[in-house]
């Protein structure tokens, strides 16, 4: 397999100061539907924002299907489609004439460019707001029509940073599976979310970046295997004090009623039983505390903290 | 092939910007309608009366020259810079910068939206001006080449204004403390033959006055200055800015972060 985008030690320091990127290694496959996951100000954006040009690097190289960003600028830019985290429309511009001028800035001629905006506006239940200048829409509306922008000159790889930001559910949805129909057709996507279930559920590989750096780039089965603890939340039939202490396992009062505990998976959960039960605790009703994405990434960023740091 | 493809893309553009200009024409081309018919009927009509000749003519043949190329110069100007300052306030540049579009496409693009807005004025108040004098043009090959040069030059001008704009006052402040002097101290009103020496001096540093008098002498076949060494003066220095603005442009200067 070729790769679809190669990243080289590209760095980023802002003018304030800021380090952003200190350094970031990435390669992703050609077809491979990854994701970029990162606590706010993580670098994500940063880092999209080098490989769209937005942003000028501090250093490194970007590669796009084999070509070099700075020396193979138009080849490598005709395969990147590019989904901003921030609405940026001219305001004023019709949905329609924003699709036309954006494959007109690809150099795709006007009667194809037409044909390509009517099929991705329909593809994105915008045909009916072709009309409507941008202001007029409304955020799930503008989203689309962000994806419908990144794909009118029929990019290999879409990145898309945080697509479902502000998206309902059935929305969401729906652009889900537009994003894997895209990957079935053999687009190769990446993208950032801050919704991990969204990435369990599309994305094959996955990237943690926390702080300018990656500190987890694996494929998501072989990431979930990793999570060797599991927590629960435990309903109490009747109030405590305080946590009672459970040999060898992490416990924590959340509220007079509520248990958190935290098992390791090599242990059978009776043991959580049979140590609740010689307290003389009651359990109502017992469920998972998180999405299991969810808890890896906060004991990786966790464990990233430099110590005695961090809050 | 690469080639084909820049220039759909400078075609994108420049539709973008005629569309534009023509679209909010309240704005754009309605104003200098009105004022210069304001500039004919005060200063022309009159005022103009009572001056007598100016330059061996009466004077509003005189002014007229000056007036038409104030208004192509105000308006290429200010197209660029509004039109370009916008898209970056409102993102939509991201638009271009994630394209392949190369940075000279971009900036020729505007500047000829620019050239565009200020010829389509140029033109509108030539045709108000027939209604107060008769026109006459001595050398139409000059008069086109320095209107175009001036146009190119000063939405140049308003694309770097705009590169270099942070608020919307920004973009207010060239036109209104530089352009506006430099316009209304270029010769428009009076021939600068009619100033003390130091005066005239001055008035020589200024560039408007080559502009006008290049252009005045396309009509009217005189002027104040050298008609050659003026336009290889307006050549030069618009080579000057756009090489200039182009290297802002690929810098990221303003734009990227
Ligand atoms: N234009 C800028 N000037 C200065 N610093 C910036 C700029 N843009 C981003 N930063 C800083 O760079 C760091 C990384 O920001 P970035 O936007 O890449 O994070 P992110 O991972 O996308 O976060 P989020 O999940 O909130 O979108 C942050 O510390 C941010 O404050
Ligand atoms: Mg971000």
């Amino acid at each position: 397999m070729s790769a679809a985008l190669v990243l080289r030690d590209v760095r980023k320091t802002y003018a304030n100061g800021v380090e952003a990127l200190k350094g970031i290694s990435l390669e992703v496959q050609a077809g491979d539907f990854f994701a970029l996951l990162g606590p706010n100000g993580a670098g994500k954006s940063t880092t999209i924002g080098i490989i769209s040009s937005l942003v000028n690097s501090s250093g490194g190289s970007v590669e796009v299907f084999g070509y070099d960003l700075d020396r193979e600028r138009v080849l490598a830019k005709q395969r990147v489609g590019v989904v901003p985290q921030e609405f940026n429309f001219n305001q004023f511009e019709k949905v329609f004439d924003i699709l036309i001028a954006q494959a007109g800035f690809y150099g795709i001629p006007a009667a194809k460019a037409a044909e390509r905006a009517e099929h991705y506006l329909r593809k994105l239940g915008l045909w009916d707001k072709r009309e409507s200048q941008s202001r007029m829409l409304s955020g799930g509306m503008k989203r689309r029509l962000m994806i419908a922008r990144a794909l009118v000159h029929e990019p290999d790889l879409l990145i898309l940073d945080e697509p479902t930001a502000g998206v309902d559910i059935e929305l969401r949805r729906s652009m889900w599976d537009f994003l894997i129909e895209l990957n079935q057709q053999g687009k190769t996507i990446i993208l950032t979310t801050h919704y991990l279930e969204e990435a369990e559920s599309l994305c094959r590989r996955i990237a943690i970046i926390d702080r300018g750096q990656i500190v987890e780039n694996t494929d998501m089965k072989s990431l979930l295997e990793k999570l060797d603890v599991e927590t629960f939340v435990l309903d109490l039939a009747a109030p405590l004090g305080e946590a009672p202490s459970l040999k060898g396992l992490e416990v924590r009062l959340r509220d007079a009623r509520t248990l958190e505990v935290a098992v390791p998976k090599t242990r059978p959960l009776n043991d959580l039983f049979v140590a609740l039960g010689e307290k003389g605790i009651s359990v109502l009703s017992m469920r998972n505390k998180s999405n299991r994405l969810e808890e890896l990434f906060l004991r990786l960023v966790e464990r990233n903290l430099p110590a005695g740091g961090g809050a | 092939m690469k080639v084909s493809f820049q220039w759909v893309a400078f075609h994108t553009i420049v539709a973008k910007e005629i569309r534009r200009f023509v679209r909010i024409w309240p704005q754009t081309l309605l104003p200098p309608a009105i004022t210069m018919t304001l500039y004919f009927v005060i200063f022309g009509n009159l005022i103009g009366s009572r001056i007598g000749d100016m330059g061996g003519f009466d004077y509003m043949q005189f002014i007229v020259p000056g007036l038409v190329m104030m208004s192509v110069i105000q308006n290429s100007y200010g197209n660029v810079v509004s039109s370009f300052y916008s898209t970056k306030f409102q993102r939509s540049i991201e638009e271009m910068l994630v394209s392949p579009m190369s940075a000279t496409t971009i900036l020729l693009g505007y500047i000829a939206g620019g050239v565009a807005r200020g010829l389509c004025v140029g033109v509108i108040v030539t045709l108000l001006s027939l209604f107060f004098t008769h026109l006459q043009v001595q050398h139409i090959l000059v008069t086109v080449l320095v209107v175009l040069l001036t146009a190119v030059l000063f939405a140049i001008a308003g694309f770097i204004n705009a590169i270099f704009a942070n608020k919307f006052d920004d973009v207010a402040i060239i036109p209104t403390f530089v352009l506006t002097p430099l316009t209304y101290l270029g010769g428009v009103f009076y021939s600068i033959d009619l100033l003390p020496e130091f005066w005239r001096m001055v008035s020589l540093l200024n560039p408007v006055v080559y502009m006008v008098n290049v252009f005045r002498y396309g009509l009217l076949g005189v002027s104040d200055v050298n008609v050659v060494a003026s336009l290889a003066a307006i050549v030069m220095f618009t080579g000057g800015l756009f090489f200039w603005a182009l290297w802002l442009l690929k810098r990221g200067v303003g734009i990227r972060h």
